[in-house]
């Protein structure tokens, strides 16, 4: 029987063939549950694995493709959204900006109508250089008529006065600087005083101790200094301080919001001074 | 000659099988002769012939009895070419490996034979674990008490029928 031996690989053939050729045998006898031969059921099955494998790689391929491109698609309409979304966002801005400025172009108009003074609108280009200065510089100079001196108003109220003029523009001294003042009385009981600048907020000056002040009374200019005019919002008193001298301590909280001036009215007409208190030097 | 040995092996195994095989354990016959002589013939001639063996001893057993054909057929071709397999790698001439393997090709055919049937769906065998481990320990015994027999007695015929003759040469 030796003789009948083969190589291992030979060997391992012919039991496949004849493992093959029995369940072809046992395949031609019988039959699944369905009716069908087994051999066919089981033929099929198997090709129909393969179809199914073969699909979900198609799909999975189909799908990793479709995904990709869309997915390029969508970054390309991402980035292109993102630079409309920003243009949109600054036209926004730039929309926002106009209506703000439109809105205080009318409340300069209206001031400017309510008061009977020469005056002239001016764009706040440039904030002090040192903070120890407070200072403004407009967009308008002695082309447009400015001069040393000439008071600087705004909607809310005083603002400061014109210090150096040149031919485009011109620098502000703003009320709340240290070197700056403005003859004041307060509207309510029209005790007069001098407002100082304390650097960031106001101080009223040389009110008698005995006056009738009290916190929240708005203090206007007076008009006595010869720069601005009479009736211009100064503030209002946030705090008085009777310390039992002559004059009363008086805090006044600014009426303008100094850190945020866009635009401001030169008042052209020089104001006529009504009398000089004592120790007023603005 | 060998060839003509192992089919008359076989046939006698058939013979045998369907003739005093007829004990039962729990359903599965009490002793597969076809399946020891199988083995013996894929453990002395390696893996072809095993294979071919196999196959042709289980299509006849097939062919005898009620079932598929080809089911036995594929068993035992299958545990012929494995014990060929085992036989042409290690050493297997002591009783204790032999028993081994007469153990394990008896449950590796009862899981195809079973295992097929039970697949199609042709025939529920339930848990006969313990009627294939007793025909896998009847196997065994007989298949070892069959190699000690083939391997024994030829040598013994031939030390005898020398002995007698040295006896008749000192008489003459």
């Amino acid at each position: 029987m030796s003789a009948l031996e083969l190589r291992p690989r030979n060997s391992t053939y012919l039991f496949l063939a004849v493992v093959v050729a029995q369940l072809v045998l046992i395949s031609a006898q019988v039959t699944t549950k369905t009716g069908a031969p087994i051999l066919q059921a089981i033929a099929f099955g198997i090709v129909s694995e393969v179809q199914l494998a073969g699909s979900a790689v198609v799909r999975a391929a189909v799908g990793f493709w479709t995904g990709y491109v869309d997915l390029r698609g969508l970054r390309d309409e991402n980035e292109r959204l993102r630079g409309e979304l920003g243009q949109a966002r600054i036209a926004l801005q730039q929309e926002r900006a106009l209506a703000q400025r439109s809105r205080n172009l009318e409340q300069l108009l209206d001031l400017r109508s309510r008061i009977a003074l020469d005056t002239t609108a001016a764009d706040v280009i440039a904030a002090g250089a040192t903070p120890e200065f407070r200072t403004i510089t407009i967009g308008k100079g002695t082309q447009a008529g400015l001069r040393p001196d000439m008071a600087v108003i705004s909607p809310a109220g005083v603002v400061g006065r014109v210090i150096v003029p040149s031919a485009r523009a011109a620098k502000v001294q703003l009320l709340i600087d240290r070197n700056a003042a403005a003859g004041a009385l307060i509207e309510r009981s029209r005790a007069q005083g001098v407002a100082v600048g304390t650097g960031d907020s106001v101080r009223l000056e040389y009110v008698s101790g005995s006056a009738d002040i009290q916190v929240g009374d708005t203090v206007i200019t007076s008009g006595i200094d010869g720069i601005y005019p009479k009736g211009f919002v100064i503030g209002r008193v946030d705090h008085v301080e009777r310390s039992g001298g002559a004059y009363a301590g008086i805090a006044v909280r600014p009426a303008v919001d100094f850190s945020s001036l866009e635009e401001v009215l030169v008042v052209l007409t020089p104001a006529v001074p009504d009398a000089a208190p004592a120790g007023a030097t603005p | 000659m060998k060839l003509l040995g192992a089919l008359g092996a076989l046939a006698l195994a058939l013979v045998l099988q369907t003739t005093l095989a007829q004990l039962m354990v729990r359903g599965t016959a009490a002793l597969d002769l076809v399946l020891v002589v199988v083995v013996y013939i894929a453990l002395s001639s390696g893996p072809t012939t095993g294979l071919i063996a196999g196959a042709v001893a289980g299509l006849a057993q097939d062919a005898l009895s009620s079932g598929i054909l080809g089911i036995g057929g594929l068993a035992k071709t299958v545990v012929g070419f494995m014990i060929g397999i085992v036989a042409s790698q290690f050493i297997v001439v002591r009783a204790l490996p032999r028993f081994v393997v007469f153990v394990a090709a008896t449950v590796l055919h009862a899981v195809v034979f079973m295992g097929l049937y039970e697949l199609l769906g042709l025939r529920h065998f339930g848990r006969p674990y313990s009627g294939v481990l007793s025909q896998g320990l009847a196997n065994a015994v007989v298949g070892i008490v069959a190699f000690q027999m083939i391997e024994f007695v030829p040598g013994a015929l031939q030390r005898r029928a020398a002995d007698r003759g040295r006896v008749t040469r000192r008489l003459s």
